[in-house]
């Protein structure tokens, strides 16, 4: 007795309508396509920082002697080398390697929430996408620590010279903000912060996202509409928010 | 009468497939060991064109192990996998193009 018409019969043409481009449904489809643009423009951030680097010569120096300078590109393990509680100690990527830690644990509770969505598996779903938020919260948490250090700064600064009027003039540089940063040349921090900003920016929109579905998944929603594809469509936006940061890890971290 | 089914259709849940689920924390594991080789790289060598070659071959096969596994990418028809990887290839010449432009304008800066 079912209330939906049945679509048997003879087999439709392709041109016949009721076909599924690709074996994939709308809003799927539609998912994939957002994201191969959105893949798009976050290359164009990322090799934006590889073309803009490779104008300024790299620290050449060993890495203990390193300080900050506006004339060549600063390392990156000697840039991001501080930890919450642990002022002072040099722990080189020690809580970059922490935030990449927390975004791949949510994004393994992401594809247990979609598998668990697949089942039709209410509380299965409602907990994974919970953990999911809590992983992309924490992730948010690390990443406001990190650009508040990043624009405080170290205690002592660099001291950069400065070509102004026709003369040389040294002054001590402390934190960072667009225009000028202790640790290399203005371009260094400003792609610092339009990269991981943006980046962050779609890990807050994914945290809403993640939240709107549980909460949906929560109060019986999603099972009243009869099956859990949103799970699914927000699990792949969740995925390539991770994806990205997999790519800026290594780019603007580790290289 | 159709909505009101609705308010009370309860789906059936299937049991969980072990297997599945273990490929999963596999996957998870797999991620998290490839990025601290990355990790013993970046301290154990020097930096230059071999250790940046590393680090890019070992950032796809991450990337490759999301797509694919988490994405569930090849799971979806031909014709969808590829008019999604075949784009991306553009974004080789992107870099090839750029880095070159880089190198250039540092010669003259």
């Amino acid at each position: 007795m079912s209330t939906t018409a049945v679509l048997d019969g003879p087999k439709r043409k392709v041109w016949g309508g009721g076909n599924e481009p690709l074996n994939a449904s709308y809003g799927k489809l539609m998912m994939w396509f957002f994201l191969l643009s959105d893949a798009f423009t976050f290359s164009a951030l990322l090799v934006a920082y590889g073309m803009i680097r490779f104008t300024y010569p790299g620290y050449a120096g060993p890495a203990e002697d390193f300080v900050g300078s506006n004339e060549y590109w600063p390392v990156p393990e000697l840039v991001f080398d501080a930890f919450p509680f642990l002022h002072g100690v040099h722990i080189p990527l020690g809580f970059v390697g922490l935030m990449t830690f927390i975004l791949i644990l949510s994004s393994v509770t992401m594809v247990l929430a979609v598998e668990a969505g697949h089942r039709n598996d209410k509380d299965a779903v409602v907990k994974w996408m919970l953990w999911t938020v809590v992983g992309g919260f924490a992730f948010l948490g690390c990443q406001a620590w990190e650009w508040n250090h990043f624009i405080h700064g170290t205690d002592t600064g660099s001291t950069f010279r400065f070509l102004i009027d026709g003369d040389w003039v040294s002054q001590t540089v402390k934190g960072a903000n667009l225009s000028v940063n202790e640790y290399g040349p203005a371009a260094f921090a400003q792609l610092f912060f339009f990269i991981t900003g943006f980046h962050g920016f779609h890990v807050f929109s994914g945290v809403a996202f993640n939240f709107l579905i549980f909460y949906q998944a929560a109060v019986g929603k999603l099972e009243q509409r009869g099956h859990y594809e949103m799970v699914e469509k927000v699990g792949l936006y969740w995925h390539f928010v991770d994806l990205v940061w997999v790519f800026v890890f290594t780019f603007f971290y580790l290289i | 009468m159709d909505s009101f089914d609705n308010q009370h259709k309860t789906l059936e849940v299937i049991p969980a497939n072990k297997e599945k689920i273990q490929k999963i924390w596999k996957i998870a594991l797999i991620l998290l060991v490839v990025t601290l080789v990355e990790f013993v790289f970046a301290f154990t060598m020097e930096r230059g064109l071999l250790l940046y070659s590393i680090f890019i071959g070992l950032t796809l096969v991450k990337a490759a192990y999301i797509v694919m596994e988490f994405m569930h990418l090849k799971e979806e028809s031909k014709a969808l996998f590829w008019s999604i990887v075949i784009p991306l290839l553009f974004v080789v010449w992107l870099v090839i193009a750029l880095l070159n432009e880089g190198g250039a304008i540092s010669i003259y800066r």
